[in-house]
């Protein structure tokens, strides 16, 4: 397999390729158009695409899959993102009586970005990332799609990679669609236990009793948290890292521990000793003291942005739109596969479109041309062909399945309604 | 409603019949509106009073934890005082006690209507309207005894469904620990509702209630919650109604203005007051940042000033503070580029993503509203800080050990911290920040109740005499008589007894110069 590696300066090149052959355009206009249930779902969907330069278009919108697939060929946005689904179309938005215009719905979405950990994190900073820190992200995605599913009842949840330091969720439930900003804003807070800027530096606080949903996260951060904050980040390790913990210890603890980390050194033991002394006091003291279970979460839970979760017309940036920085596309993660997910194994444009350049390889050769097939068709299944033959084939298909299953539970509903309807 | 003169006698029997079925419980949902006639004079007293409550009500919610013992005095009291109905009164069943119970059902009722006029309009005066009058509701059925609450749902038909026993039982554990108030006793003893998650969102949000598969398990003594969401849900309806029937009503002369005014007047002082513009240079902003600015824009200085970088939060709540207190939209973007060039962000880029939504500030983009600076409510109440973030009040957002630290290092005496700090520990957070003025500014006891980080800026000025000082006028004209913020006692009203000619001179008075900050 070639290493292409990805440069800036060949985006432009790349771009009008991706979005001929690759870009999975009949799978992207099934997902938003929503089995066409509801009255130009898809037409009232803004899409904002930003070109060179930083140069932003918003409040575009499509009336059908073509139109949307030629304005993106003809345009060659470097990033796409994806807003609500309006009053009217949002390309027409200046025609309408100001004040008419409303976001109606949109997905209920999540973003998680590693800069949010800067704090908490040694590895790296700011837009790096390592496999390392990566389990942040793991452990995110875990907890919050739990919470989505069992406590939500959400069954339609797309995490997808960023391109670059951080995951999204598309909670495409009719429900979750249909939400107000109050119930995202509500939904976002029920999801945030870390609390507080720079002036703050205990950031978690927990009260009797542990709620049932903070429970299921701490089985979730308790699998990864030796591994990756003992170990991986070392934070009883270092003099200045172990500080940073001890300050979220009540005092008189702290002082107890200061004295004995001088002999205890192993980080392991030294985080037994932490969960001993927060055991003592829980049988001491009658209000819970749970500065070890504290400590677990603010290096390891969830931080969401929770200013985009909570608007409806918040724009979110598109899966499969390539990220212009790394040149990674962005892709759905597999959950079955979840602790496999390598961000820096996600193929970039350059490599996916260099692929498309290799020679067929068994298999795969040209079917024979059907004559009465015309033109359109032909292209059609030759663009179906091309992306096959890249890396980025087990994404798409990852992306048709879940297609697959909301179309079934769709379907479902609808044999549902009718048989109540029958009912009377 | 009818503001006609014509006294019509057939609905003057209508409005007979249908007073016990408005005013037979202290408490209803508004749900028809009142259909009598009444006299200009006391449809002002109506409205200017219960906007009185509501400030209250809005001010206690900063101050006090809500429904917390001091606050639910205070409301009472203020209740009590504008002769709003209480649940203790009600109780004592004195029939000839003046004003009757009746009356001030009859006051609660029209008055909630005639505010509906008044903040229909916008969407922020809706969602301000909608906020105090649930958090009024809330505090008034809670305060309601258990059969009075029966006696609500029954009255106004609203059934939720509960679960089995079978249900219950499986899921004891979770329930208890879901709320801090329900024991294995309560889940026994007690019916527990299953409705949606949205029904319920000041539950979810606090993680207060059990929830399984998008549904809520709320024990009988929370139902307050579906009913407030049920009553938020047709107060928010009946505003969109309202405003549509809106352009009739405001085609009656005599109530135009007085709607007008009395919708502005919710927010107070909002700062936005050009006059001072251009006073200030920007090499005075170093110096003016520790001399005059409240602890919260001190501490944004600060750090823009050390990380060459602030985030939106931070942007957006510093940025329209120095617009209040005078830079200029050219100001405005030299001191951002400036001090964003020295960071990672290079002039080019900040002129592409940062430049618009400084222009944005100023009015000159996108829908061209022209913001206001932030109040104390809203820096302390919205948008709290998260990582990377410096924005929110330092009362309010930072660590008890931190704040104290700042505070020493800004020379405020051990005796002051530990002032300032009791303050912030009671949850008076705009108190603590006042003191705060009080201890840096040498003054014993500051002649203003402060609510705004902008007022702050300029009482300052005015005692140091400094550029900022040049708004005074404007605002001294323009201070508010509404109640203010936190511990000052509820507004001396005259205490229930006959309201008639004299009082309502006094209050028309009252209401005159609440006009003048409108």
């Amino acid at each position: 397999m070639p290493a292409a590696e990805y440069d800036q300066a060949s985006l432009p090149d790349l771009l009008p390729l991706y979005y001929r052959r690759l870009f999975p355009f009949s799978q992207y206009y099934r997902w938003l158009n929503y089995g066409g249930v509801t009255k130009n779902y898809f037409q009232n969907r803004e899409f904002s695409f930003t070109l060179k330069d930083d140069i932003y278009l918003r409040y575009q919108s499509f009336s059908t899959q073509s139109e949307l697939e030629k304005e993106m060929q003809k345009i060659n946005p470097y990033k796409i993102d994806i807003g609500a689904v309006y009053s009217h179309r949002p390309n027409q938005h200046n025609t309408v009586k100001s004040g008419s215009f409303q976001a109606l719905e949109k997905e209920l979405v999540f973003d998680i970005d590693m800069t949010d950990y800067d704090d908490v994190r040694s590895c790296c900073s700011a837009a790096d990332i390592c496999p390392k820190c990566w389990t942040l992200m793991t452990i995110a995605i875990r907890i919050l799609d739990r919470a989505l599913r069992d406590d939500f009842g959400f069954h339609h949840r797309l995490w997808v990679y960023s391109g670059r330091r951080g995951v999204h969720c598309w909670v495409c439930d009719e429900t979750a669609r249909k939400l107000s900003v109050a119930a995202r804003s509500a939904v976002a807070e029920y999801l945030s236990l870390v609390k507080g800027g720079e002036e703050t530096v205990r950031k978690v606080t927990l009260t009797d009793p542990i709620h049932p949903f903070i429970r299921e996260s701490l089985t979730v951060v308790e699998r990864y948290f030796s591994p990756y904050a003992l170990l991986g980040q070392d934070i009883l390790g270092s003099k200045e890292a172990t500080d940073k913990v001890l300050g979220l210890v009540p005092e008189d603890v702290r002082k107890e521990l200061l004295v004995e980390f001088q002999t205890i050194k192993n980080p392991e033991k030294r985080w037994g000793r932490i969960e001993t002394m927060a055991k003592n006091k829980l049988t001491t003291v009658k209000k819970g003291h749970y500065f070890d279970k504290e400590i677990m979460l603010q290096y390891c839970y969830p931080r969401l942005d929770v200013n985009v979760s909570k608007g409806v017309n918040h724009l979110l940036k598109s899966p499969f739109s390539v990220h212009p920085k790394t040149g990674r596309i962005s892709v759905p993660i597999d959950l079955r596969e979840l602790d496999q997910f390598d961000p820096f194994d996600v193929p970039t444009i350059s490599l996916i479109c260099e692929e498309l350049d290799l020679p067929l390889v068994a298999g795969e050769e040209e079917e024979p041309e059907d004559t009465k097939e015309n033109e359109k068709e032909a292209g059609e299944r030759r663009k179906i062909r091309d992306y096959k033959r890249t890396s980025l084939a087990k994404y798409v298909k990852l992306f048709d399945q879940f297609l697959e299953e909301m179309a079934r539970s769709r379907k479902g509903e609808l044999l549902r309604k009718s048989d109540f309807q029958k009912d009377f | 409603m009818e503001f006609g003169s014509k006294g019509n006698r057939r609905k003057k029997m209508l409005v007979n019949a249908q007073a016990e079925q408005l005013y037979g419980h202290c408490l209803q949902f508004y749900s028809q509106p009142p259909i009598e006639n009444i006299s200009l004079s006391e449809f002002e007293i109506f409205a200017v009073e219960r906007l009185k409550l509501l400030k209250t009500v809005e001010n206690l919610g900063v101050s006090h934890v809500k429904a917390s013992e001091l606050y639910n005095k205070k409301l009472d009291k203020e209740l009590s005082n504008l002769n709003f109905p209480i649940r203790a009164e009600a109780d004592d069943k004195k029939p000839f006690s003046v004003p009757s119970e009746y009356d001030k059902r009859r006051k609660d009722h029209i008055s909630h209507f005639i505010l509906r006029l008044a903040y229909c309009q916008t969407e922020d005066l809706r969602r301000w309207f909608i906020q105090q009058e649930i958090d009024l509701f809330r505090h008034r059925f809670n305060d309601l005894k258990a059969q009075y609450k029966k006696e609500f749902l029954h009255r106004n038909s609203l059934h939720y469904d509960t679960i089995t026993v079978e249900e219950k039982n499986s899921l004891t554990k979770k329930l208890i620990n879901s709320s801090f108030a329900v024991s294995g006793v309560t889940v026994k003893e007690e019916d527990f509702y299953k409705v949606p998650f949205q029904d319920a969102l000041d539950l979810v949000r606090g993680r207060k209630v059990y929830l399984q598969e998008g549904f809520v398990y709320i024990p009988h003594m929370d139902i307050v919650t579906i009913i407030l969401n049920d009553f938020r849900t047709r107060l928010s309806k009946a505003l969109a109604l309202t405003a549509r029937s809106l352009p009739a009503v405001l085609s009656d002369e005599r109530l135009q203005p007085l709607l007008n005014h009395l919708s502005h007047a919710y927010v107070g002082q909002d700062y936005s007051i050009q006059k001072s513009i251009g006073k200030i240079s920007l090499d005075q902003i170093d110096p003016l940042s520790a001399k005059s600015f409240p602890l919260c824009t001190r501490q944004l200085h600060r750090a823009l000033r050390e990380s060459h970088h602030l985030r939106h939060g931070g942007r957006m709540q510093y940025g329209l503070f120095l617009k209040g207190i005078g830079l200029t939209l050219d100001q405005a973007l030299q001191f951002w580029r400036s001090e964003f060039v020295k960071g990672k962000v290079d002039a080019d880029k900040f002129d592409k993503a940062y430049a618009y939504s400084i222009r944005h500030m100023f009015g000159k983009e996108g829908k061209r509203t022209d913001y206001t600076p932030y109040s104390c409510m809203k820096v302390i109440l919205s948008n709290p800080p998260s990582q990377g973030d410096h924005h929110g009040c330092p009362f309010r957002h930072s660590d008890p050990e931190l704040l104290k630290q700042k505070l020493q290092s800004y020379k405020v005496s051990s005796g002051g911290v530990s002032q300032i700090l009791e303050l912030v520990k009671g949850m008076h957070y705009q108190l603590a920040c006042q003191k705060y003025f009080e201890l840096t500014h040498n003054v014993e006891d500051s002649v203003f109740s402060l609510n705004h980080p902008n007022q702050y800026f300029i009482e300052s000025q005015k005692l140091l005499g400094g550029p900022g000082a040049g708004v005074k006028v404007e605002v001294k004209r323009e201070d508010n008589p509404i109640p203010k913020p936190s511990l000052v006692a509820p507004c001396q009203t005259p205490a229930p007894g006959n309201v008639p000619q004299d009082v309502a001179a006094e209050m028309s008075e009252d209401l005159d110069s609440f006009f003048q900050d409108a």
